[in-house]
Order: C-alpha cells, then structure tokens, then sequence
C-alpha cells in the first residue's frame, strides 16, 4: 500500500523531468528552432501580402434603373470615395453580368426604380453593389466606399435625417468569393495554419524519433508512466505553440493592422485547446508509425483537410455537404471561426462556446485515444 | 528472503515461432548471472519480458518480488535496463542523460546531483561529463548507459551485451563495476558473446532456440558436457543443436 502511494507521488513529479528533457533537446535543435520563428513571418508575408494593399479606383459600371437626381448623387458620392471608377453605365442585368465577366469591370453598382421614391417616403432605399470578389483586394475597397457612400448621402440629401437609422442600405453581392477575404480576414487563419502545420508534425517526429532510436524502450522501463511521458513531451509544444500564435499577432498587427477587437485572454484560452488538439492529432500519428518517413507522410496526409476544408481558403459554406462534413472533423475549421470571431467581430467566449466545446472534446479524445493505443504498441 | 528473478514455464511466442520456450530459473539475491546462447536464441527476448517490457505468452515471472505482467509499476522502480540498443538521448551531453535517467527515478535535486557525480567518477566519465552523447565512440555510450542504469542503484540489473565493442581495459573496468554491485546486494543478469565474461559469472545458463539446456556454475556447465572451457561448450552445444536439425 505504501509503495502504491509513493509510486503515485513520484509519477505526478515525474513529468518535469520529462519537460525538461524536451527544452534541452529543443534548444539544441537550432533548425527547428528557427523555423519556429521565421516559418510564422514567411507564412504572414505570403498570405497576408499577397491579399494586401489598399486598392481605389476599382473599375465600376452603373445600372441605374432610377434615373433620378437621387440616384445620379448616389453614384456621384460612390464615385467620390475614390474606391469606385465608374467605367461605363450598362443598360440591362444580362449586360452586367457579361461586363463583369469579361473583366472590364470589378464591380457594378444597381439603384433599383423605387430609390428615390423610397427615399422621399422615408422607407429604407436599397442599392446594390456587386462585386467580383475574386479579386479580394479590389472587393474589399468597393465594399468599403459602398458603406461609406451609403452612410454619407443620406446626409447630404436630408441632413436631418442623418440621425436615424440608416435609411440607404447596401446590400453588397459578392461574387466568386463569396467569404470576402482580405488581409485582416487572412491574418486569424494563419494562425491556425500554422499552429495545424507545425504542431502535429513536431509532436509526432518527437515521438517517433525516441522509438527509432531505442529511447522510447529505455523511457518504458523507467517508473514513469505513459499518461505523465506523453504529457511531459507535450508541454514545451504547448509554450512553443503559444509563441507562435503571440509572433503571428504581432507581426499581424504591425504590418497588417489586423484589428483586436475581442479579447485576448479568450483568443489565448481557446488557443491552448486547439494546440492540445493538434498535439493530439500528433501523438495519434505517432501511435500509427513505426519510422519518422512513416509519420512524415500521415501528418502531409492530415493537412490536407486542414488547408482546404476548414474555411481558411475557399468558404465553407460553398463546399457540397461532403466536403463540409470532412471539415467538420478538422480542428482547424473551429479555431478559425473562433479567432475571426474574437479578432474581427469582437465576439466574447461565451459567443464561442460551440468550437470551445467540439475542440475541448477533439483534444481530449486524440489523447485519450494516443495513450490508450500507445500502451498496446508498448507491450 | 524470495529469489530475485523466477520464472515458471516462462514462454514467448512471435507468430509461431518460440522465442523463448517454457523457461525455468531461479536466481539467489546478490548472483551474477550469465546468460549465455547463439544469435537468436532468445536472451534479449527474456530480459524484455523480465522487465516488464513484453508480455510473456505463457507462464510467469516475478523479479525482485513483483510480478511481471501484474505489477509492472512496482517492479520498474526496482530494475535497472541497459539494452542492447542502449538507449541514450545523442544530443543531451552524457550528465544530462544521466541526471534525466535518475530523476525518473526520482533520484533528482542536490542529492540527485550528488549521486550522478559519484556515478561519473566510478566509471571514469566525469572527464567527458559535458560531452554529447553523440559524439562519443561506442564503448563509451556503452558506460553512459551503464551509468544510467545503475544510477539509482537498483536491486535488480540487467545488462544485455554491455561489453560489446568495448576495449579490453574498458571491459575489465565494466566487470570491476559489476562484482562492487554484486557485492553490494545487487542482482545482475548479464548477455555476452565473451567466454572469458561468461567464467567470470556465479552462474550461467545456456539458451539454445528458445529452450534452457545448461545451468550452473561455470566449472559445473564444463564438467557437465566434458569440456575443457566454456567456450568449448557453446561451440559443441550449438554443433549438436545443429545436428539435430539436419
Ligand atoms: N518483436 C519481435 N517480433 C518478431 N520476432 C522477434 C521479435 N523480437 C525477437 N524476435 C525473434 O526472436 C528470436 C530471439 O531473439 P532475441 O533478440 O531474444 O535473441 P538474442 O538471444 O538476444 O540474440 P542476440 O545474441 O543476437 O542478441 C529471434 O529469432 C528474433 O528474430
Ligand atoms: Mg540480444
């Protein structure tokens, strides 16, 4: 009985050891080390460059069905943004559509006939702006001149009316790219990207490289138990993914000006579960290889859900139902939310408490599940 | 007082091929035991599953009083393993190996450090103390491992190969450590390839496929099989073992 009681005391202490061990070998591995660092920079600066700088003058046609003084001082004040070149005036849909598709246009801005009527009656008065939006800098820019036309005209028509709610509405229709990305948009997935890419892959070759060199045997052997000697391996990845999450944010908010508008610490809660996860996703890889080829190739394998399903390229909402169901499986899928979440709308954790959740229950099944096949493989 | 190691009927099987067949030892407390037999006859196999390593197929074994496949936590405390592969981190230096080791055996803090200075000392590596693992020639990791074995000073030790590539110097020292534990109460099982190691052993046991065919002392395995010397005895052990397969 005494024994069993020391035995548990030792094994709790047991995992610092462990951790320990980890930092010396991390600090000695200078590669992986600096790819700690420069992989987040390059990473922001392909992404995020390559959907960045301010575009204006997006080149618009008008469909103006209106033919009002209120309609032509709508577009006039779109026009004066700066965001919108107007590049012509189409006279049908069918039109529209054609001149979009053929690329001389980016963007089409429709007043329907009842504008100015529904201006004059005080009923909201609906404009729309289309946009192809495959281009995500250009849509970005409509969108915001749109909003910004929207929110100025009204006063300059009425300046009492100011007050109210907005009584234009834009509606903007995004076409090709239905999700918008931008910048900012991209900055939050990056994050999880490559938390996905670097975590699993580092957690498994950690643990695939002990079992190829003879170490893992030895480790089994010693008093220390499996749970508290995957843990103790997992705990440097945790502080190493939380240091690629803080070099992501900064880095995003220095060159990207990407906005905080929620609250860190939840942003930092929900992070520790999703690198939980993705270690969990590691382990279980390490658990199905036998050589670090083998664990090389089914992390490749697990990233490819990761990079196109979970919402980080293409939108979700576009996928058929199969593609979205294999999301669904992806860890990656709910951080983003997640972090769009918090760093763009501003939403509190409580607003979030469905991706917490399913990662919460993705992290605890990846481990359990590592450990448990972990021990027959032991055996 | 129980024996160290017993084994009844101890069996391991891969596929259908017996690796270790029916196996019955006993070993008094404080021995230096050989465990001797060609390539493959199944020595690794044992020490695996008397540490609680691989589960044995059939049988049983109890190793410094716990059972090997029941109560395998209790036992890991009181073992100590050096393997064949020896398994050692090539880039910790060889201090850190060793204090990681101890630690798990929470052999760690100043007394930890203490005794992993006193280890280095005994085994002439204190001047290599600082040096990677991986840097260092095989006979050297060869003492690290043993150092990490024996750091905290186990009951039981097995030590499977630990004098391969070693120099004759190195081995002589290797067997000095070996008889101070023995001395000291500590069971030792130990493989070798050496003849010479294998009279330098209390007793010796032959493994041949799998099944145990001689065991005693080194004089009463000669005499037994009408030898001159051990080596003698494995070369027309393994010669009759050959004749009875063709
Ligand atoms: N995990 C395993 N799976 C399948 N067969 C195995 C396994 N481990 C050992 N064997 C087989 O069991 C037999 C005994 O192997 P073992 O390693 O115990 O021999 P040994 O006496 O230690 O040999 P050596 O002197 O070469 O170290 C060998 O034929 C080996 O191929
Ligand atoms: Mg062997």
């Amino acid at each position: 009985m005494r024994s069993q009681s020391l035995l548990r005391r030792i094994d709790g202490a047991l995992i610092w050891p462990m951790v320990r061990k980890e930092f010396l070998q991390i600090r000695r591995d200078r590669l992986t080390l600096a790819m700690l660092i420069v992989i987040p920079a390059m990473y922001l600066v392909l992404f995020g460059y390559a959907v960045q700088s301010e575009v204006r003058h997006v080149p618009t046609v008008v469909y103006d069905e209106s033919h009002t003084p209120e309609s032509r001082h709508l577009v006039e004040t779109m026009a004066q943004t700066q965001n919108f070149a107007i590049v012509g005036v189409v006279r049908s849909r069918q039109e529209l559509a054609t001149t979009i598709q053929l690329g001389r246009a980016r963007a089409a801005i429709v007043v329907p006939p009842d504008f100015a009527r529904s201006l004059k009656t005080g009923h909201v008065a609906h404009v729309q702006v289309i946009i192809d939006a495959a281009d995500p800098m250009q849509s970005a820019a409509a969108l915001s001149g749109a909003r910004l036309a929207a929110l100025v005209l009204p006063a300059k028509l009425d300046p009492a009316s100011a007050r109210h709610t907005p009584v234009i509405d834009v509606s903007v229709r995004p076409w090709y790219n239905p999700a918008l990305r931008s910048s900012t948009y991209i900055v939050p997935g990056i994050c999880g990207l490559l938390l996905t890419l670097s975590l699993g892959v580092i957690m498994a070759m950690a643990i695939v490289k002990e079992r190829e060199e003879g170490t893992l045997e030895q480790l089994i052997v010693t008093p220390i138990s499996k749970t508290s000697m995957l843990l103790g391996k997992m705990i440097p990845f945790v502080l190493i993914g939380y240091i690629q999450l803080t070099n992501v944010l900064i880095l995003g908010k220095l060159f990207f000006n990407v906005p905080f508008r929620g609250s860190l610490l939840a942003l930092y809660a929900i992070a520790g579960v999703f690198i939980a996860a993705n270690l969990g996703v590691g382990l279980l890889i390490s658990a199905l290889s036998q050589t670090q080829n083998q664990a090389q190739q089914l992390a490749t394998l697990m990233l490819i859900p990761s990079m196109l399903l979970s919402g980080f390229v293409f939108p979700r909402e576009a996928m058929p139902v199969a593609a979205q169901w294999v999301g669904a499986l992806v860890p990656l899928t709910y951080f983003l939310d997640a972090t769009r979440g918090i760093l763009l709308r501003g939403a509190s954790f409580q607003a979030l408490w469905r991706d917490v959740l399913v990662l919460s229950l993705m992290a605890a099944g990846t481990l359990a599940l590592s450990i448990n096949r972990f021990s027959k493989t032991a055996s | 007082m129980t024996d160290a190691i017993s084994t009844q009927s101890l069996t391991r099987r891969f596929g259908t091929y017996m690796a270790v067949d029916k196996l019955d030892l006993q070993i008094p407390r404080g021995q230096v035991f050989g465990l001797l037999g060609p390539n493959g006859s199944g020595k690794t196999t044992t020490i695996r599953m008397l540490c609680g390593l691989l589960a044995p197929t059939s049988g049983a074994a109890s190793v410094a009083g716990f059972d090997v496949l029941h109560d395998t936590d209790a036992l890991r405390l009181h073992i100590g393993y050096m393997s064949q592969r020896f398994g050692l981190y090539p880039d910790l230096t060889v201090r850190e190996n060793l204090r990681f080791y101890a630690s798990l055996y929470g052999v760690s803090g100043s007394t930890g450090a203490a005794r992993c200075d006193a280890v280095l000392h005994e085994l002439g590596l204190i001047e290599r103390a600082s040096q990677l693992v991986g840097q260092l020639s095989g006979g050297w990791k060869q003492r690290v491992a043993l150092a990490c074995a024996t750091a905290h000073k186990p009951p039981v030790l097995f030590l499977d190969e630990p004098t391969a590539g070693v120099d004759p110097a190195a081995r002589r020292r290797f067997w000095q450590t070996i008889y101070t534990l023995a001395e000291c109460g500590t069971t030792v099982i130990v493989t070798t390839h050496y003849m010479d190691e294998a009279e330098r052993c209390q007793r010796i046991a032959f493994l041949s496929r799998g099944r145990l065919i001689a065991i005693g002392t080194p004089d009463e395995v000669t005499r037994e099989f009408g030898q001159e010397t051990i080596e003698d005895v494995f070369i027309s052990l393994q010669r009759r073992d050959e004749g009875v397969l063709t």
